[in-house]
């Protein structure tokens, strides 16, 4: 029997296998950042050990840098530490770090792809659920935790119990307005947040195909919203002519081995999944959540649902308190929730196709006077980029507030954050509970609702704007 | 890390699906770069509402949490394992976990028991009952026990030996050293570097 794609990827990363034990996998590529490894580093320190593998480890910070000012000591004092504590652990460890303020520095999720360390058939991980973006080169790539990121810098491996595989199909062409965040919304929606426990998930079907990198990043990186560790995209065409060229992409008889290697990266067709989904993208519309997790979301022109239509008495439970903390009125229509928010970025939707297309809606239009909204570049090197395309100005022109590249409102911990009852409209992942600061209300949008979102005030798609 | 084989304690109902390690631990408390004194931290934006479990004086002492499907979604921060130990809980019952959330409980010794959807229902509505119920979770036999309620609980096999003989990973792993300096020679030349 044939192999699936994540089969032939853990296959080719083992080290050491046995009866009764995880499988010892071999980690290609590992990024920290400035949150989940302090610790680590300790453990190293006290145990006297080394990072084994420098040369496949990198650090940058991205989860607490302020967007603003940054060119100023970080005011916060306690984030201020922790952003130093990676600094010198860089140093004493001898590892390459991309500070506030590089050209390089950014989100972890943005960095890898952009500087080509993401490449198809590695595996590759980092202190952060959203790893799963990198899926999208046809990687095996996953969150851990901070034992676990421990493990990695003193042994470049991993002991892990093999996944179950998933299949995503997803059939036909994507409606013009709807885009790859909405197909991850509708697949989370179909599946829940508990769906892909246990799995990696794998997206095939024409509509995938037919993404760009960045859109199935995008797809990717909201694998865990689904419960799955990783999700992976088979690599192609598409794939090979986005890491060409890159500044650690292979070169001469390098880049003609890694193709030839990279090509075989598909699932057999004669080999099985434990699982698979089926949705047709030529019926799906721009999707929104309403709850307070990523799975309670809708079709932009349906209703805030009605607990009583959940015949799960879990899910009735949870969507009754959901609406008490989004101050929700079942049968509310999407389109009339009011926004005082509208984030825009994140490691989902902080790529320059994202701040293109926001910008194409906001050209000469202003951003309602109710509404702030925050353009976040998902790294320097994205800002770089849409300041070469004029897209700041426009941003500013319509009233929107420009930044520097980060985390930000995704999840607050920088001075980025939503006040208590505040309602965001985001392009981010996770609309959770306090999610964007204690008390804000989120919910998850396209970047294209986003942009027309802002000149409303209420949740809306571009059509509307004239 | 210390051996865990049995534990006998009160237990906290917390009747939530889908608890996000955001609400175990908001983001704001991850600032901190040490490994523990994460408890003040634990529920935080619950905690404020008198009316939340843990704030209730008969359930202090809890040491078993009992929660809904679905336990420890989204983030991967190990800190919310280390809040719930910090504040004394040894084991989580639940009938669903995140798989990130599960495995950094192994790895830091917080003892995740999968019983049945039903069997927590019973368990809650016993403690709800009787907040003083001594709940033993024998990891050996796998089993979890509450009054009359007795019921095998799923855990993984190499997990369960990890925690009943409280080996670090590492050490196991290195065990293996040889073997990874040999997979390390085999690495094609066209695989990326960072520096």
């Amino acid at each position: 029997m044939g192999k699936t794609l994540a089969e032939k990827v853990w296959d080719a990363h083992i080290v050491h296998q046995a009866s009764g034990e995880p499988d010892l996998l071999f980690i290609d590529l590992h990024l920290v950042h400035e949150v989940t490894s302090p610790q680590a580093f300790d453990g190293l320190r006290a145990a006297n050990r080394k990072v084994r593998r420098p040369d496949l480890t990198l650090l940058t910070e991205d989860h607490n840098v302020p967007t603003q000012d940054i060119d100023k000591p970080i005011a916060d004092l306690v984030s201020r530490a922790q952003v130093d504590a990676l600094r010198n652990n860089a140093k004493e460890f001898g590892l390459k770090i991309f500070s506030l303020g590089s050209i390089d520095q950014g989100i972890v999720h943005v960095v890898g792809p952009q500087l080509g360390l993401t490449q198809p058939g590695m595996t590759v991980v980092c202190g952060d659920s959203h790893t799963s973006t990198h899926g999208a080169f046809g990687a095996l790539a996953f969150g851990i935790g901070t034992s676990e990121v421990e493990h990695v810098l003193a042994t470049q491996t991993l002991p892990l119990k093999p996944f179950k595989t998933m299949a995503i199909t997803v059939n036909g062409k994507l409606p013009q307005g709807s885009t790859a965040k909405d197909i991850i919304l509708a697949v989370i929606a179909k599946i829940s947040t508990g769906g892909g426990q246990g799995y990696v998930l794998e997206y095939r079907g024409e509509a995938i195909r037919a993404l760009s990198m960045e859109g199935r990043m995008t797809i990717c990186n909201m694998s865990i919203e689904a419960g799955a560790r990783a999700g992976m995209i088979a690599p192609d065409e598409t794939t090979f002519e986005y890491i060409k060229g890159r500044p650690h992409a292979p070169v001469e008889k390098d880049w003609d081995d890694a193709i030839s290697y990279w090509k075989t990266l598909k699932t057999d067709d004669d080999a099985k999944f434990d699982a698979e989904v089926i949705i047709d993208a030529s019926t799906l519309t721009p999707f929104v959540t309403w709850g307070t997790n990523p799975g309670q979301g809708v079709s932009i022109d349906g209703v805030v649902p009605d607990p009583n239509s959940f015949t799960n008495p879990t899910e009735k439970t949870a969507a009754e308190r959901a609406l008490v903390y989004m101050d929700l009125k079942a049968g509310t229509k999407m389109r009339d929730i009011k926004v005082d928010t509208v984030f825009l970025g994140s490691c989902t939707n902080g790529r320059i196709e994202d701040l293109r297309v926001a910008a194409a809606i906001l050209k000469d239009k202003k951003v309602a006077s109710s509404v702030r909204m925050m353009v976040v570049p998902g790294s320097a090197k994205v800002a770089i980029q849409a300041e070469h395309e004029g897209l700041p100005a426009i941003f500013k022109a319509a009233g929107a507030d420009w930044r520097s590249a980060g985390c930000s409102m995704c999840l607050g911990m920088n001075p980025d954050k939503l006040k208590p009852g505040e309602r965001a409209a985001s392009t981010s992942n996770r609309n959770f509970e306090g999610r964007q600061g204690p008390g804000g209300r989120t919910h998850l949008v396209s970047p294209l609702v986003a942009a027309a979102t802002a000149i409303t005030g209420h949740l809306s798609t571009p059509d509307e704007i004239k | 890390m210390e051996k865990f084989v049995t534990h006998t304690g009160s237990a906290l109902p917390l009747r939530r699906s889908n608890v996000d390690t955001d609400q175990i631990i908001p983001a704001e408390y991850l600032k901190r770069i040490t490994r523990h004194g994460f408890e003040d931290a634990l529920f935080k934006a619950w905690r404020e509402d008198p009316e939340f479990v843990l704030n209730k004086p008969e359930y202090k002492n809890a040491t078993v949490l009992v929660a809904g499907p679905e336990f420890g979604t989204g983030s991967s921060r190990e800190h919310a394992v280390w809040a719930l130990m910090d504040y004394g809980f040894k084991v989580v019952l639940s009938s669903r976990y995140a798989d990130i959330f599960r495995g950094n409980s192994g790895k830091a010794g917080l003892l995740t028991a999968e019983v049945s959807q039903d069997i927590i229902d019973k368990i809650w509505s016993l403690v709800e009952k009787q907040p003083n119920t001594q709940i033993t979770v024998d990891l050996e036999k796998k089993q979890v026990t509450a009054g009359d309620i007795v019921a095998q609980f799923q855990i993984d096999d190499y997990v369960r030996w990890r925690l009943m003989e409280g080996l670090d990973d590492i050490g196991l792993t290195l065990r293996h050293e040889s073997k990874i300096t040999e997979f390390e020679k085999s690495r094609p030349s066209f695989k990326p570097a960072t520096l």
